[in-house]
């Protein structure tokens, strides 16, 4: 096998990742409607290869504050997986989650940090699951770890990963609504040696 | 009117003061601003990982490594008329976004920018006036060659100017 490049392999890793992101994020939000008990609906996720320079702008600039969840892979892939949603939905979501009870204010309490902890737990779960059994491959999420800060910084952990491969990197955008429109960010990060295997997992020949 | 010149994720931007330079949401990358105080010519640089040598197809974007940026910026700035033995740098970033128990790697990538940061400098004789680095959350900085301070403002802190 040649030099494994993030260009090289993203076209069909590209069409593969968008059925993957479209299942995964539809099991996420299955998940998360449970959690919530209300209906949630969902666009058709979008599967995106963006500059580094063009991710912040995606979210709204690069200061926008978000909340990022962080989970590592282990098992038969490795890397790790993020999951990011705008500070004001992540409110939202955990006031629901606490049903009603958040209180008030700009900044997180502990409690509200810790249900917004299984929340990402909850979605990123049930998107690597959709993974595990489409590849067949055992995959197994860490205990996630969460912070509150700008779109860029906390973008900059998944970049430096992709950063390894080339200039550019992969998300996936998934817009969903309960009672307001919420856009949600997922981040698959597989470690290099993951790539073929996640690749020929699906039958698809890794040259 | 002075202007600020933005400089994104592995990407590097000089400057003529009184125009300053900037860049949003320094997360685990270091931002590395130099300066030559006589003709108040400046540079940011955004880098993201510390060594382009570690990394095996590494013919692509040299703003992106503490090695190649750093030298790319000092030569750009000698370009514009700096002179190497009277810059001086500051630098920020390098946090540590997310703290998990017992897993390391890639989660040091913050400290291991900072380290390779400083080691280049060292080897281009550039002294380091200021620093903010490590710590867990992002930070935005703007650099302003004309006097060298450089401005960090973070979520829910107050601004600092190093």
């Amino acid at each position: 096998m040649g030099e494994l490049s993030l260009e090289k392999v993203s076209e069909t890793y590209f069409d593969v990742l968008k059925e993957i992101g479209n299942i995964g994020a539809g099991n996420a939000m299955t998940a998360l409607s449970q959690m919530l008990q209300c209906k949630v609906d969902m666009k058709v996720p979008q599967v995106k290869l963006l500059e580094f320079s063009e991710v912040g702008a995606l979210m709204g600039g690069e200061e926008q504050v978000m909340v990022g969840v962080l989970l590592g892979v282990e098992g038969d892939i490795t890397g790790s997986m993020m999951f990011l949603v705008e500070k004001e939905s992540a409110k939202h979501l955990i006031n629901k989650v606490m049903m009603g009870m958040a209180p008030e204010g700009d900044d997180f309490s502990e409690m509200e940090l810790s249900a917004m902890k299984e929340l990402g737990n909850i979605i990123t779960g049930a998107y690597l699951n959709s993974l595990s059994t489409l590849t067949n491959l055992q995959i197994y999420p860490t205990p996630p770890a969460l912070t509150v800060d700008m779109a860029g910084a906390i973008l900059s952990v998944p970049a430096i990963q992709f950063g390894v491969l080339g200039d550019r990197i992969l998300l996936i955008q998934s817009q969903f609504y309960d009672e307001i429109e919420i856009d949600g960010y997922f981040i698959l990060i597989p470690d290099l040696e993951s790539y073929s295997k996640i690749l020929s997992a699906l039958g698809i020949p890794v040259e | 009117m002075s202007e600020i010149i933005k400089v994104g994720m592995a990407d590097l931007k000089t400057c003529v003061s009184p125009n300053g330079v900037t860049t949003l949401g320094l997360g685990s990358c270091v931002g590395i601003a130099i300066r030559d105080p006589n003709t108040k010519i400046g540079g940011l640089a955004h880098i993201m990982l510390p060594d382009s040598k570690q990394i095996r197809n590494s013919q692509q974007n040299i703003a992106k490594f503490a090695d190649t940026g750093i030298a790319e910026l000092v030569s750009q700035m000698e370009k514009l008329g700096a002179v190497r033995s009277r810059m001086v740098a500051k630098i920020a970033g390098g946090a540590t976004m997310f703290s998990f128990q017992g897993r390391s790697d890639m989660m040091q990538v913050g400290d291991r920018n900072v380290e390779a940061t400083k080691k280049k400098l060292k080897e281009m004789n550039i002294p380091i006036l200021a620093q903010d680095t490590g710590a867990n959350y992002g930070r935005t900085v703007t650099f302003f060659p004309e006097t060298g301070e450089f401005h960090i403002r973070a979520v829910g802190r107050a601004e600092k100017i190093i």
